[in-house]
């Protein structure tokens, strides 16, 4: 009986899930602790700016960056970040596969990433489990963001 | 182990002198994976724990890329010296070679069994690891972990005298399935390997006994990230009791390992294996891995 409940569970889990349009940045500390965390805003402003310097310094990710836009990326950066630790904020700009598609990023670039934006949470003394919080968010949109050669 | 611990130390404390940022531009080509979630060189040569194979694929490479690194491992106990050396390559984050080689120094006890003071049996392992399915790292949505399938073929270059303590055989081969997940929101990874094998105490002491069938054993692993360098943790694996001469248990061990950078880690533990012919063996253990 348990088992079948369990069945009935996991096939009405994804139509569930296509009926409520799905948030691709569900927050993770709805209470706004994670944010009070980073420093709320003025600390995303920080982390973001830093993240930026060391995107472009390092030559894994230097030519992805050096002629985007980065101010609309930094925008865009805060307002997913704030939304996910609870800050209330709204995201406006490009799903993550629109505004990524063409790049050919592959994993490695993510990781990259990724490694920069530790080094900037780093700067701005953002507690170590609190940094891993938002990366085991934004982990998953692996599958949108690398599309270069092996894929994610 | 004092030695060799003691060598590793100081290589590790010359390395360090390097500065990061010229290494890390030696090595450009396989760095694509997070800092230690490649694991470290389990005693077989696998990338896991230092017991015990995990599902994730050796070295630092992603999908596009290639890596590799070599271990020596070295525990010391009360009667015995077990060292164990060897080397990896990691294929496009799906595949994993591995071949080691563990030397069994019996120390006083060869001289007690009159095989001469400190009297080595030695064991090779060639093992393949497959990635089945999932990421244990990045996706961090899933509940389900990362899966892998291995083999590791092992030969005992000891055949007569392990024959001899009530082995069958000088080679057998092992396998394994490993289910790995990080729970990287709270720092937190898991693993867990069921393996089928037929060697007593890893293989050292040779291949079947009382019978001469597969037996299935577990083995588990749990580490918490400290930071971003370090993890801790703790071990188990179960082994066969299928020697007439002598009981055997399962091994544990606690430890601590420590990436300088992709290229370099320290992993120290204290383990506990179990009674190894003679008594309850444990002591420290020290492996020093380095990445290419
Ligand atoms: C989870 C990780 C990531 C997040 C949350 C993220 C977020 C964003 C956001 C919000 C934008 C702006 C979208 C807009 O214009 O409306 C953007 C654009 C961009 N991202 Fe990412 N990104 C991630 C990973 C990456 C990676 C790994 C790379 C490459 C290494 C990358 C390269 C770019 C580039 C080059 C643009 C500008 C594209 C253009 O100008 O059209 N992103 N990203």
């Amino acid at each position: 009986m348990k088992y079948l409940a369990l069945a009935a569970l996991l096939i009405a889990t994804p139509a569930l899930a296509e009926t409520q349009t799905a948030d691709p940045f569900p927050v993770i500390s709805p209470d706004g602790s994670l944010y009070q965390a980073f420093g709320g805003h003025e600390g995303l402003v920080r982390i973001t700016d830093d993240l930026m310097v060391n995107l472009l310094a390092d030559p894994r990710t230097h030519d992805f960056f050096v002629a985007a836009k980065r101010d609309q990326i930094k925008t865009g950066l805060i307002q997913i970040f704030c939304h996910v630790m609870g800050g209330g904020c709204t995201y406006t700009g490009k799903n993550m596969t629109e505004a990524h598609s063409q790049l050919g990023i592959r994993e490695e670039d993510f990781t990259a990433l990724v490694e920069s934006l530790q080094k900037a949470m780093d700067k701005n003394h953002v507690p170590f489990r609190a940094q891993n919080r938002l990366l085991a968010a934004m982990a998953p949109h692996h599958r949108e963001i690398v599309t270069g050669a092996g894929k994610g | 182990m004092k030695h060799h611990l003691s060598g590793a130390l100081l290589a590790l404390s010359l390395l360090a002198g390097v500065p990061a940022a010229r290494a890390e531009s030696i090595f450009t080509y396989a760095s694509g994976k997070l800092l230690l979630t490649g694991g470290v060189s389990q005693v077989e040569g696998a990338a896991g724990g230092g017991l015990t194979p995990w599902a994730v694929i050796g070295g630092y490479e992603t999908k596009d890329q290639i890596g590799a690194n070599a271990f020596y491992t070295s525990v010391d106990t009360q009667d015995y010296r077990i060292t164990s050396q060897g080397a990896l390559v990691g294929l496009y984050n799906r595949v994993e070679f591995s071949y080691a080689r563990q030397d069994f120094d019996t120390q006083g006890v060869g001289a007690a069994l009159d095989l001469g003071y400190g009297y080595t049996i030695s064991q090779e392992t060639v093992g393949v690891k497959v990635r089945l399915l999932g990421d244990a790292i990045l996706d961090q949505d899933h509940w389900w972990p990362q899966v892998s399938a291995g083999a590791q073929v092992k030969h005992n270059r000891n055949g007569a005298l392990v024959k001899a303590l009530g082995a069958r055989d000088d080679q057998s081969t092992d396998y394994y399935v490993s289910a790995t997940k990080l729970y990287l929101a709270h720092g937190l990874l898991l693993n867990g390997t069921l393996r089928a094998t037929k060697a007593n105490q890893f293989g050292i002491l040779g291949y079947g006994g009382i019978d001469n069938d597969y037996h299935l054993q577990f083995e588990g692993s749990l580490a918490y990230l400290v930071n971003r360098r370090l993890a801790v943790g703790a071990e188990v694996r179960t082994k066969p009791d299928n020697l007439a001469v002598a009981k055997e248990g399962a091994g544990v061990d606690i430890f601590a390992a420590y990436a300088l950078n992709k290229h370099l880690s320290l992993t120290l533990a204290y383990a506990d294996l179990g009674n190894i012919v003679t008594r309850h063996q444990s002591g420290l253990y020290g492996s020093l891995q380095v990445g290419f």
